[in-house]
């Protein structure tokens, strides 16, 4: 660990970044896609339909777009908040290209038709061992980096990071257990309902270490940096963190509301999804109120607009999932496209728009320029996605509330009031919207693009040193 | 011993943990110090801030690293 470098590792960050962009405008296309074939169903062509493309489109955002965004920006604040060059060059460069060959195996399998047919985990065996070998590599890089910390302090961004690291490699190794009958297929090493307890309880904690611990750790990174304060409450975020770590762990049986799951098993999921309310907005209020008595930054900083409005939806869907944990409230919900409203809410308002602010952050940074080409561009992208995010939910709610409705009612004599096709009718104008709220969506990150190729042109690819911090005495 | 009993004590002792973990980080006065400090972390570095903007020349910087 005596090893002296004069410059921060930023080439896979700048890897990371870069391909978090491709892979976002990659993953909205497909999401775009499949939204089209929904109001039009003549669109679903030979194997490329909505089964086919729909694990697709998840795989594509979750792990390729968001999966690249987090491992690219938990390069660099491991760095640059430990004062170090990052662990081990090779193994960093490892997890980069083997990152992507999973996420190219992944395009390649899934519109073929292999898939295991747990949703998010979908990957067969041989992708998921890679999968397992890649992300042991990511933890060593990591945790490599911190062991070798030239400063006393842990901050805060790398325990959120190292949580959903460690995490995120129980889970996508304890739900892969599975026995292989051929190099593309293999069935669940688990039975019955330990089976959808199991990948629940990973689906879940893919939620919530997955699209939250690890995006937190950039928020607690980037919120202050760019709104140049330090955040709020540092006791606040290490009680956040352990409240997060405590709980989340017991929330997963709520997707399994009124199934084989024994009762108590969904009432202990309920509460304690009821419970995570507290640490979610506990940690959102944090975020937030880093701005406080600095509220005018947010008028002309495009850039903490979406960092902000990221949080804000933050607390929206987690004020949301635990309303929808409520056994009561999901018999309605459960099932429909309020889900999927939900769902966006947290994967586009939240998480995307916490990447695209933290991407916004780093690119000029990675390539040597004080800022984007265009800043008004970031305005343009910001109101664009806003807008997108709006008419997506939006319509996703009052079509699942509708679909909840109609399939519940009943006649006098116990029959249903209206057969299941009738509720995909009047569903149609509201696919539409969301259509068009998605190719907003979509269009953003194309401007985002644009933008992020016109910023790299001509660019430094030179690394920042590395300094101690100031008054440290080693 | 009856496997529940190991459940419950797990359940106690995690709550325990967490309280302690709230006492650790409010309750103890010595504690807000390092909280201080760390919470500046991110911002003890402006000399690489300004050579990855391209704000200074970055073999200058390199030479006083």
């Amino acid at each position: 660990m005596s090893e002296i470098q004069s410059a921060y590792n930023y080439k896979v960050v700048r890897q990371f970044t870069v391909m978090s962009v491709i892979w976002g405008i990659v993953g909205m296309l497909v999401g775009v896609i499949i939204a089209a074939q929904l109001v039009w169903p003549e669109l679903n062509i030979g194997f490329l339909h909505f089964g086919r493309l729909r694990p697709l489109h998840t795989n594509a955002v979750i792990f390729a777009f968001g999966g690249c965004a987090l491992m690219g920006s938990s390069f660099y604040v491991v760095q640059r908040t430990c004062h170090t060059r990052l662990f081990c060059d090779k193994l960093a460069s490892f997890v980069f290209w083997g990152w992507q060959v999973v996420i190219l195996l992944a395009a390649i399998t899934l519109p073929l038709g292999m898939t295991s047919g747990k949703e998010y985990a979908e990957l067969e065996w041989p992708i998921d061992i890679l999968i397992a070998v890649v992300w042991v590599a990511y933890a060593v890089v990591f945790f490599g980096t911190i062991w070798k910390r030239t400063v006393t302090h842990i901050y805060v961004a790398n325990w959120f990071y190292g949580g959903f690291i460690l995490a995120v490699a129980l889970l996508h190794i304890v739900n892969s257990a599975a026995i292989p009958v051929s190099l593309t297929k293999s069935y669940s090493a688990y039975a019955g309902v330990q089976d959808a307890m199991i990948q629940w309880w990973y689906g879940h904690n893919a939620v919530g270490f997955f699209l939250t611990a690890g995006f937190l750790g950039m928020m607690y990174y980037f919120v202050p940096k760019q709104a140049d304060r330090p955040i709020y409450s540092y006791r606040l975020s290490v009680v956040h963190f352990w409240a997060l770590i405590f709980t989340y762990m017991w929330a997963g049986p709520h997707h399994l509301h009124y199934t084989a799951l024994p009762d108590w098993t969904q009432s202990v999921g309920m509460i304690f999804s009821l419970i995570l309310l507290a640490p979610s907005w506990g940690g959102m209020i944090n975020g937030i109120m880093t701005l406080s008595g600095a509220w005018h930054k947010l008028r002309d900083d495009p850039v903490l607009k979406f960092l902000i409005t990221s949080l804000s939806f933050y607390g929206m869907s987690t004020f949301e999932g635990p309303m929808m944990s409520i056994k009561t409230v999901n018999a309605l919900s459960h099932y429909t496209d309020w889900t999927i409203g939900h769902v966006h809410s947290g994967a586009l308002g939240w998480v995307a728009m916490v990447s695209i602010g933290t991407i916004y952050y780093l690119l000029p940074r990675l390539f040597g320029k004080p800022e984007m080409h265009s800043v008004k561009l970031i305005t343009v992208h910001f109101w664009v996605s806003t807008v997108g995010i709006v008419l997506y939910i939006a319509s996703m709610w009052i079509a699942g509330v509708m679909q909840g409705m109609m399939w519940r009612e009943v006649n006098a004599d116990g029959t249903l009031a209206y057969s299941f096709v009738e509720s995909v009718k009047v569903s149609y104008p509201f696919w539409g919207i969301r259509l068009m709220g998605g190719v907003l969506f979509l269009t953003g990150m194309l401007i985002m693009a644009y933008n992020m190729f016109k910023t790299m042109a001509g660019g430094l690819t030179e690394d920042a040193p590395v300094l101690l911090p100031a008054g440290h005495h080693a | 011993m009856d496997i529940n009993e190991l459940r419950s004590i797990v359940t106690v002792v995690s709550f325990a943990t967490f309280l302690g973990i709230v006492w650790w980080a409010y309750g103890v006065r010595k504690n807000r110090q390092r909280f201080e400090e760390a919470a500046q972390l991110p911002f003890a570095d402006i000399e690489a801030e300004m050579a990855e903007r391209g704000l200074a020349s970055r073999n200058e910087q390199r030479k006083t690293s």
